[in-house]
């Protein structure tokens, strides 16, 4: 713990700390703009010039100056505003200062420290520099006259993201960022570097001349687009969500966040159910809630009720659900939509035990049927810094494009049970050894194998506990702890053959088994579900209603409701509230609160924020031994894998653009 | 006048071959087992004794220089030695004689030193435009391994050690050490950050000492003959032998190897024939290639040619290129084209030096025409404060210095040309 002076203020910085980080301790504040915590130090800018002795007698970029004991800092001096002022002034010489037209304006790293250290005018009086416009993508904007150089945006695809995809060419004042060849993005996390470009080369090209941030209305929220819950930040205005932007939680997803999640929220404003809709000759018509309510009784299900959890679906949504099944005698509840019927009599074994930042210091990694770049972008950053710390990766299933060094150990599942020699030793000898089972996997039926694997190689140990479960729907481990999982999985549900069957958003079942039942759609989206449905009744979406969600490692989270649900739809448990009266049962909550507490009362873990406990690992049947081949992946389109995603334009360019479609764009020319 | 005896590069002018033949016959390759015999730290403490700095620009004490890398590998990484032959700085030329008619003298210092700080490989990096003098540096480093001086047990002294050579690709930055290493490594050629400093995490983060062509080819020399002889020549701190290059205002410009310390005077009577139209003609001299301050006529006359002695003219002596202008010249137009080279030049990584060439160039070319202001002196001083040590690595301050260094000396020829200009419009306006 060296012993710094900043300012005349003597503090213990903690070892290896830089002496900006030492000044921040301090409270100081130390302008800069190339410097960011998670990536590495360019020292570039030199805008966070400061003085210190002993050394030499000029200022030292205070970002990559390691502080040591005894270190004389001074943040306040003559020496350290000159520098300031000067490298500001060089930054503004060739910035175009067209703020009022720039979409970073009012957020801007170069507007706010332009005014704290920059001179009052400016003396340069040559031509500004202009830079041609560099294509990068249908996400991201670029205006590259307004670039400084900072190379965040390179850093962050060289590091964090893992694709050699931006970077410089150019030499001097020529420099230019660029994605050499002009090509979109291709990666799940590419708009991250809208958030980290400082000024307003870099900015949201779906976003670009909407709103400025004043005006906007900021909602905490959790992201639904996967099952990892990133913390997000809804910006509304009036009634329309405008953008998604990362907040910072370190446990789960530090500061990013995938392209998706980002940008899936224009499709929050289409394709919406603002009606009631009922089938009548074939058709889906307009109706009335009353109309609905008594169509839905007059089927007089009894116990024969369904229930089916969406992907994206709250607890608070899945209880009241569950509430009113009970009232009425059923317990047929399901999340896992598309079949799996995997064991769920103890979610420790279904759940991601390392914990996202805990997969980070795993030193070997099987990943077992999951495409993670797809399934859970974050993660799969994860899993890189894991790389760069050591670890080795090996993957069971077909093909993907790692963004490190991984092997692929086949497509055969049953090789999770005999590992070749020589990765068997690496598990064996691993202190902190990890499995992800993926989606695939769990189709396969491969989990018992999983855990068999885990009871071989001593997965969980003191201090550790490697066996993983990546599920890919916000909704599922919520739902899994409300009870939304059968024995047999879907095929219980359809052989009990319920006469009326409640889907709460499920886009992804198979409605076909259902036939002769009386299918009523709760949920937000003209999407698969609603289609197949002969009652339609309209729901509200993540951003429009107050809710619980647990991602894929028990993390409980809440999301606030950041706007209001377009037309005629309601908060989904108060749809359910009233269709416990029309049905003639009684549930046991009259308002949210009421609901909420009965939830909590019943799993009292989603009462608190954090993760769940769901105690120790069930013993592994040794027998277990897992077949097939994993040839494919549950996620075939990245950019369209739930009900708002698909309702999205930007997201549906996405897919065209980068997902093959440009091959056709390209030919068509 | 340095005697023919002491001279080390005896070759400079290539009336001999460059061969390896020829080269042992100079003396070269003579016995280098037994200089590598001597062992590590008897060779830096030689190095040290001789008071060597390096021949670069910068002048840091070699020995000193080589003592800072790790006696021992504790992690296994490997040591390199990194050659820096990419001579790019205007005015300089003296490694490019080196290289075209000594090149032996090279290889074999890049043995002795390299051996001297444990190293397991010299990489030569050549500048990309000397495409002869690559050729002649390859077949040379062909020559000696299969004599055996280099490559496995290198000269029959039990030590494995090889020279690459690698060549750049035109930038002046990659002559800068570390930027240098990343453009070895294959990367954008731009400084790293200090620290770490090479010596502890250099080529592909191993221990690396970069060091100049002319300071590697002066070690068997001095090895052979002593480091009281090497020292014996020049002043304190400013010891030994140092081939300077005059170009410019003289009647002979030369490549010439002479004692440290010489006064400028005789250098240029001696070698050069004098300056055009006579020492009255003689306008300011750039003493050390484009990067440093120039001096004015009448301080550099007598100045002596060493590091001390041209720090307190307030200039340096750099690479010892010595670029000699008379009355003739537009001072301001030269340092204007200076000014454009570093803009040219920048590797554009860092604030300062990326915006502040290019405005300081541009401003140049104002003053070159007298289309400014007076008040514009000072600005442009100003902003050549704000470049100069406040960048990652030295080409900040190298473009900032020959502006500072021709407005302390000729500001008043810049405010001549302004009121000129200034007047000529006035009077058209009337």
């Amino acid at each position: 713990m060296p012993k710094v002076t900043v300012d005349g203020q003597e503090i213990d910085a903690p070892d290896g700390a830089t002496v900006l980080q030492a000044c921040e301790l301090a409270g100081k504040e130390i302008p800069r703009f190339c410097y960011h915590e998670r990536l590495s130090i360019a020292g570039n800018c030199r805008m966070c010039l400061v003085e210190v002795k002993p050394g030499p007698p000029k200022p030292q970029a205070s970002c990559a100056l390691p502080a040591t004991e005894g270190q004389e800092i001074r943040t306040d001096t003559p020496m350290v505003k000159t520098a300031r002022e000067g490298v500001m002034e060089f930054l503004l010489i060739n910035h175009p200062l067209d703020c009022p037209i720039c979409d970073q304006g009012g957020e801007c790293d170069l507007q706010d420290q332009s005014v704290a250290y920059g001179r009052g005018g400016s003396r340069y009086e040559e031509n500004k520099r202009a830079v041609t416009e560099k294509y990068m993508g249908p996400l991201i904007k670029t205006v590259m006259t307004r670039c400084i150089h900072c190379t965040r945006c390179v850093r962050f695809s060289e590091e964090i993201a893992g694709v050699d995809e931006i970077g410089a060419v150019g030499r001097g004042e020529d420099m230019q960022i660029t994605t050499y060849l002009e090509q979109a993005a291709e990666h799940e996390l590419s708009a991250n570097v809208i958030d980290l470009c400082p000024v307003g080369a870099l900015t949201s090209r779906p976003y670009a001349f909407e709103a400025r941030p004043w005006e906007l209305k900021k909602t905490l929220s959790i992201d639904v687009s996967d099952a990892i819950g990133a913390n997000i930040r809804l910006d509304s205005r009036g009634r329309e969500v405008m953008r998604a932007l990362p907040r910072i939680n370190d446990d789960v997803n530090e500061e990013w966040i995938s392209d998706k999640a980002r940008y899936q929220v224009d499709g929050l404003s289409r394709r919406r159910l603002d009606k009631v809709f009922m089938r009548t000759k074939g058709g889906l018509k307009p109706a009335t809630w009353d109309e609905a309510f008594k169509a839905i009784a007059k089927a007089k299900p009894g116990k024969d009720i369904a229930a089916i959890a969406g992907d994206m679906v709250d607890c608070e949504t899945m209880f009241a659900a569950k509430s009113l099944l009970k009232a009425s005698g059923s317990s047929l509840l399901e999340g896992r939509q598309t079949g799996m019927d995997y064991d769920v009599s103890n979610l420790a074994a279904v759940n991601f035990n390392s914990t996202l930042a805990g997969i980070e210091t795993a030193d070997a990694i099987l990943i077992v049927g999951s495409h993670i770049r797809w399934e859970a972008p974050l993660v799969n950053v994860r899993i890189r810094k894991a790389v760069k710390r050591g670890a080795k990766v090996f993957v069971i299933g077909a093909f993907w494009d790692t963004t490190y060094p991984a092997v692929f150990l086949g497509d055969e599942l049953s090789s999770l049970g005999e590992l070749p020699e020589a990765v068997g030793e690496i598990f064996s000898s691993a202190e902190r050894p990890a499995i992800i089972m993926g989606g695939a996997a769990l189709a396969h039926g491969a989990l018992g194998a999983g855990l068999a694997f885990a009871e071989q190689f001593n997965l969980v140990r003191e201090g550790w506990n490697g066996f993983n479960v990546l599920h890919f729907s916000a909704a599922r481990m919520g739902g899994l702890m409300l009870g939304f999982a059968q024995k047999g999985g879907m095929k219980d549900i359809v052989t009990a053959k319920p006469k009326v069957v409640i889907s709460l958003g499920a886009d992804e079942m198979d409605f076909e088994p259902f036939a002769d039942a009386l299918k009523v759609y709760v949920g937000h989206h003209g999407d698969k579900g609603a289609h197949a449905a002969d009652i339609i009744l309209p729901g509200a979406s993540y951003a429009e209603k107050d809710g619980t969600y647990v991602n894929t490692e028990g993390r409980v989270q809440f999301a606030e409701k950041a706007v209001f649900a377009p037309g005629d739809a309601r908060e989904d448990w108060t749809i359910l509230r009233a269709l416990a009266d029309a049905l003639g049962v009684s549930v046991v909550f009259n308002s949210f609160a009421e609901l909420q507490a009965a939830m909590i009362a019943e799993v009292p873990a989603l009462g608190e924020e954090g993760l769940a406990d769901f105690g120790a690992m069930p013993k592994a049947s040794a027998k277990a031994r897992a077949e097939g081949t994993i040839s494919a992946y549950p996620i075939k389109d990245f950019y369209l894998t739930n009900a708002i995603a698909r309702a999205s334009a930007v997201m549906q360019q996405c897919s065209a653009e980068l997902l093959g479609g440009g091959e056709l764009a390209e030919a068509a020319e | 006048m340095l005697a023919d005896k002491d001279r080390i590069f005896t070759n400079l002018y290539g009336f001999q071959d460059w061969g390896l033949k020829a080269a042992q016959q100079r003396g070269d390759w003579d016995d280098t087992k037994s200089l590598i015999a001597r062992g590590h730290d008897d060779i830096i403490e030689e190095m040290k004794a001789s008071g060597l700095r390096g021949r670069g620009g910068a002048g840091f004490p070699t020995g000193l220089k080589w003592s800072f890398m790790p006696k021992e590998s504790k992690d296994g990484r490997p040591s390199f030695l990194v050659i820096n032959a990419d001579e790019s700085e205007p005015g300089s030329c003296k490694d490019r004689e080196i290289i075209r008619h000594d090149p032996h003298k090279l290889i074999e210092g890049a043995l002795v030193a390299g051996y001297a700080m444990r190293a397991r490989a010299a990489y030569i990096y050549i500048r990309g435009e000397y495409i002869r003098e690559a050729e002649t540096l390859q077949a040379a480093i062909d020559e000696a391994y299969d004599a055996g001086l280099i490559g496995k047990n290198a000269s029959k002294s039990g030590y494995d050690f090889d020279v690459f050579l690698h060549r750049g690709a035109g930038a002046y930055i990659c002559g800068e050490e570390t930027a240098m290493i990343e453009s070895l490594e294959g990367k954008k050629g731009q400084p790293r950050l200090k620290p770490p400093f090479p010596a502890g995490a250099g080529l592909y983060g191993c221990p690396t000492t970069v060091n100049n062509v002319e300071s590697i080819a002066v070690v068997p020399t001095i090895l052979r003959r002593g480091a009281s002889w090497f020292s014996s020549f020049g002043r304190e701190n400013n010891k030994g032998t140092k081939l300077f290059q005059i170009s410019g205002h003289v009647n002979k410009p030369c490549v010439v190897e002479e004692a440290l310390s010489i006064p400028f005077s005789e250098l240029i009577e001696k070698h050069c024939g004098g300056i055009i139209g006579g020492k009255d003609n003689l306008l300011a001299v750039i003493p050390g290639g484009s990067s440093v301050p120039l001096v004015p006529a009448d301080q550099i006359w007598d100045a002596p040619m060493d590091f001390d002695g041209l720090k307190d003219l307030g200039s340096g002596l750099g690479t010892a290129g010595i670029i000699v202008m008379d009355k003739s010249t537009d001072i301001v137009r030269a340092i204007s084209r200076i000014s454009y080279f570093y803009k040219h030049e920048s590797c554009g990584q860092c604030t300062p030096c990326r915006e502040g060439t290019g405005w300081m160039w541009r401003m140049m070319e104002r003053l070159r025409t007298g289309d400014a202001a007076i008040e514009e002196i000072d600005m442009l001083q100003q902003v050549t404060k704000q470049v100069e040590g406040h960048t990652i690595c030295a080409l900040g301050d190298a473009a900032a210095w020959p502006i500072q260094g021709l407005i302390r000396h000729f500001r008043p020829e810049l405010e001549r040309r302004i009121e000129e200009h200034n007047a000529k419009f006035a009077e058209a306006a009337e």
